[in-house]
């Protein structure tokens, strides 16, 4: 559904994505996942039309973005990141007027308004002032035009940014209810969020995809080692000395101290448990071992890997 | 053109929702009514003097070349300094709240959006014109409806009309080019200025150089409305500045599509 091949915009001499490629099937949910100024935004936007690409080619739906980029836009939702409405009108005009540059055929659009205001729960702010709305509901206003006119394609910008905890479950239901009929993609800096919602994931960090692949493999594929946190009393030289000794052991790491405690991160070689060893070490020290607990590793922490790798 | 006309609805309930238009409009009746109440006085003291004088058989006093043609010439400098207000926030708003990245998802083409705008702050004018239609029906209603001439009265409405539309496509193009809406006002502001007075260069740049600083200068197209004479020249002038900055606005949209 939609294609990008090495798509590259610069800003004056700055690059702000390089070489990004990846597709998305139809019907599939992809998340785009970068910290703040990873060139997310700028992939969006070439994607909407919005600014053509330095080079590199994007399709939508088999249209190239450049040059058919009114049929391209027939087919897109777009909700930008901090949602930008015209604060001075009321909601429902607001989507009135958004459903006729949409070209919503005149007989649906009563209802396709009534349907996305029921989606996004905006029947009780519908007869207010944009301006006067919270962001929740802004937010929320912002999803209801970019459903408007039952898009194929839908491109959401940190979806779920300033939301309350119930509002972000509830956009995050909304949003997975959409797939299968629709293709999205939806960027956040967020990880838990692409876990949650996302069949795939690409990872851009500096303008460059770092790693495409479902929530589920990233996290084996970067399992190489087991990762286990280790506090005990006592001083931290010594007892890290006694756990590099453990056989099995590849690195140990200190932490800041937990309650006077010292503590550290132990990983240790691939399948392999070194927990016992490790209490046993500790405690033929002579240092009170005062917790051992195995580290999994979220998608967080690939993501911090992954994006502090490409760094060193 | 469904485009255009769900644009134009947009822009024009923006300006009643927020005070733009209800200012604009009220100030503009406030001067223009102090302007003809002051001139329409004026003309009534020198009528009665010369009544007293006995100059009456001599030549009876127009109230169209006396208070009419220069009440439209004071309103035309009026427009110099409100109508940028008007179109200032076209674009520089949007750009600044970001609405244009939004807007520009949609699928609008570039001139569907100038259109839309364009037409918006057009009726505004027309919204703006015809509330002074009260002065002229003003002077007819006291005159018994034998003044003013209706001719160049109606070719004075053109000639303002036409002007009010040149400054509105010039603001319009002045917007496009920030997303400030007070640099747009200021660019709006100065240059239709500079074109008003253009005229004063004629005198002493030479023959040549002085006929194209005249014909380039808005007061002496102007003046012709005023007097009553519609010529193809005038007509010519303003309908290409409109064109002009119109065309100029939509490559400045598309700006964005080269400019890093």
């Amino acid at each position: 559904m939609i294609e990008v091949e090495n798509l590259t915009k610069f800003y004056g001499p700055t690059p702000a994505i390089q070489d990004v490629s990846f597709a998305v099937e139809k019907g599939e949910i992809l998340g785009f996942l970068g910290p703040n100024g990873a060139g997310k935004t700028t992939t969006m936007r070439i994607l909407t039309c919005f600014m053509p690409p330095t080079s590199g080619r994007a399709m939508v739906g088999g249209l190239d973005v450049q040059k058919d980029p009114l049929k391209v836009r027939r087919k897109i939702g777009y909700m930008p990141e901090t949602v930008p409405l015209y604060t001075d009108l009321v909601v429902g005009d607001y989507l009135a007027f958004v459903s006729r540059v949409k070209d919503v055929p005149v007989r649906d659009r009563g209802r396709k308004i009534d349907e996305v205001v029921e989606q996004c729960g905006l029947k009780e702010v519908r007869g207010r002032l944009i301006g006067r709305l919270s962001k929740g509901f802004r937010q929320r206003v912002g999803l209801a035009q970019a459903l408007l006119s039952d898009p194929e394609v839908l491109i959401l910008d940190e979806p779920t940014v300033g939301l309350d905890p119930k509002q972000i479950i509830e956009i995050r239901n909304l949003i997975r209810g959409l797939a299968g009929s629709r293709t999205i993609i939806l960027s956040t800096h967020i990880l838990p969020e692409v876990g949650m919602t996302c069949q795939r994931v690409v990872i851009i960090h500096k303008g460059r995809v770092v790693a495409v692949d479902t929530p589920a493999n990233l996290t084996t594929q970067l399992q190489h080692s087991v990762q286990v946190h280790l506090a005990a009393k006592g001083p931290a030289e010594a007892i890290a000395s006694r756990l590099r000794a453990v056989p099995g052991v590849v690195g140990v790491r200190a932490e800041s101290p937990v309650n006077g405690a010292s503590s550290f991160v132990i990983e240790a070689e691939k399948g392999r448990d070194v927990r016992a060893e490790l209490a046993s070490a500790v405690v033929e020290g002579g240092f009170g071992l005062i917790e051992l607990r195995p580290l999994a590793l979220s998608l967080e922490d690939i993501f911090i890997e992954l994006v502090t790798k490409e760094e060193v | 053109m469904k485009n255009v006309a769900a644009i134009c609805r947009r822009e024009l309930s923006s300006y009643f929702a927020s005070p733009v238009a209800y200012v604009v409009l009220m100030f503009f009746l406030l001067i223009a009514g102090w302007f003809f109440y002051a001139m329409m006085s004026y003309f009534s003291l020198i009528s009665m003097q010369m009544m007293q004088q006995q100059f009456r058989g001599m030549m009876p006093l127009n109230v169209t070349e006396a208070v009419i043609r220069p009440l439209f010439g004071n309103l035309s400098v009026v427009f110099i300094f409100l109508l940028p207000a008007l179109t200032m926030r076209t674009f520089s708003e949007e750009k600044k709240s970001g609405t244009i990245e939004l807007l520009l998802s949609y699928p609008i083409r570039d001139g569907e959006l100038v259109a839309g705008k364009y037409t918006a702050t057009l009726i505004l004018l027309l919204i703006m014109l015809a509330a002074t239609a009260v002065y002229p029906l003003f002077v007819g209603w006291a005159s018994g409806w034998s003044s003013p001439e209706l001719g160049p009265l109606l070719s004075a409405y053109l000639g303002l009309l036409l002007m009010g539309a040149s400054f509105l496509a010039f603001g319009l193009f002045a917007s496009t080019l920030t997303e400030n809406q007070i640099v747009s006002f200021v660019i709006t502001l100065v240059t239709l200025l500079m074109f008003w007075v253009l005229g004063w260069a004629a005198t002493f740049v030479g023959a040549t150089a002085g006929a194209v600083v005249n014909h380039l200068s808005f007061i002496q197209h102007f003046e012709n409305f005023a007097k009553g004479v519609i010529d193809t020249a005038d007509l010519t002038y303003y309908l290409s500045f409109i064109a002009f900055f119109l065309f100029l606005t939509l490559r400045s949209l598309e700006s964005k599509n080269w400019r890093a």
